[in-house]
């Protein structure tokens, strides 16, 4: 899947820019998006590393193991193949909260975490499981509670509430996560 | 408002909780720490590749003018949905990057004012979206898993809910 969106996004993009005379934008645009990645790659390998850092702290005092256990019945709902004792539990938990909470930087190394510990062994390495794809789809469909980033936005572009964001990002939130809540169900039986 | 008033202090307050009960509990919390920041950076460094790949590919699509080609295209059975035709450009960029769909959600907010109809509706759609593909990417490409099953079309269609919501519940405010 990853081969074809990727080769898709490069060819489509250069053959439609030969067409319509934008070949040097889409170069231009490859160079800028390199350097773009390698500084977000530099922001992240700062930011991340940090919360790495403070949650192997939470880990080695023992925070982690009981936010893992109070998840225990969200956990045993959304991946009810998954043993109680697997390794993946505790990252999976520390992302849902951290996505919840608005910490993204602390998500993402748990997510990753989370992910390595779900993978098959073997052969079908290179094939997302069930719970994996729950993984994955839960994260996409935002458990951000509170948008602090829009609500900051709104305010400094002069809107009269900024947090009238709030109460009807809650209500989306929760729509888009119970249709991939349900979406996975009804695959995953 | 309380819950407002609590993220604004959540970062600081898990951070200190996290290193006070570290502390408390007899721990070696700066030891800890390095541990933690160091497999950290393994993580951070082993996904850059994949940043590297996505983030060039996705600069190409957008240069070369193909998403706005794109988003053209959508318009008519956009229009059909009710969905207003800036919301289609920023709902394949929210896809992809989540740098250039703010870039798009403050053009909207100069143009029209976040308090409009389409500020609302854009100020929501970014509060229950997520970068799609880049999580898809940097996911399943840093565990190098190629067979994504079901992954794409679930969270198309979470995205699509949260899309849909945004367009209702803005229109109720």
């Amino acid at each position: 899947m990853l081969h074809y969106l990727w080769s898709f996004m490069i060819i489509v993009g250069m053959v439609w820019a030969t067409l319509h005379g934008t070949l040097d934008a889409a170069t231009q645009g490859l160079i800028d998006s390199a350097r773009e990645a390698v500084m977000l790659g530099i922001t992240m390998l700062g930011i991340m590393s940090f919360w790495s850092g403070i949650m192997e702290v939470g880990n080695k005092a023992g925070l982690l193991e009981w936010l893992t256990e109070k998840m225990g019945p969200v956990l045993n709902f959304l991946f009810p193949r998954l043993p109680k004792d697997h390794p993946a539990r505790r990252p999976i938990s520390v992302n849902m909260i951290a996505n919840m909470l608005g910490l993204g930087w602390a998500a993402t190394p748990a997510g990753l975490e989370a992910m390595k510990a779900l993978q098959p062994g073997g052969e079908n390495r290179h094939i997302a499981t069930n719970e994996m794809c729950t993984f994955l789809i839960l994260n996409i469909s935002s458990l951000q509670l509170i948008p602090m980033n829009m609500i900051a936005y709104r305010s400094q572009y002069g809107s009269a509430n900024p947090m009238a964001v709030v109460g009807p990002a809650l209500v989306a939130t929760t729509i888009s996560t119970l249709a991939a809540v349900v979406f996975c169900k009804v695959v995953d039986r | 408002m309380i819950l407002v008033w609590l993220s604004r202090y959540m970062i600081p307050f898990v951070i200190c909780y996290l290193i006070g009960f570290g502390l408390l509990s007899g721990r070696p919390v700066f030891d800890d720490f390095l541990d933690g920041a160091k497999a950290g950076m393994k993580t951070v460094a082993g996904i850059l590749p994949t940043l590297i790949g996505l983030m060039t590919a996705v600069g190409v699509l957008r240069a070369s003018g193909f998403l706005d080609a794109l988003a053209g295209w959508l318009a008519a059975p956009a229009a059909w949905l009710h969905v207003p035709k800036e919301l289609i450009p920023l709902t394949l960029v929210r896809m992809i990057s989540n740098s250039a769909a703010t870039g798009l959600v403050l053009d909207i907010f100069a143009k029209y004012g976040p308090d409009s109809l389409i500020g609302m509706a854009a100020s929501i759609l970014m509060s229950c979206t997520e970068t799609l593909f880049y999580c898809l990417s940097i996911y399943f490409g840093s565990v190098k898993v190629t067979k994504t099953r079901y992954a794409l079309p679930g969270a198309l269609l979470a995205t699509a809910a949260g899309v849909a919501a945004s367009i209702v519940l803005s229109s109720f405010l």
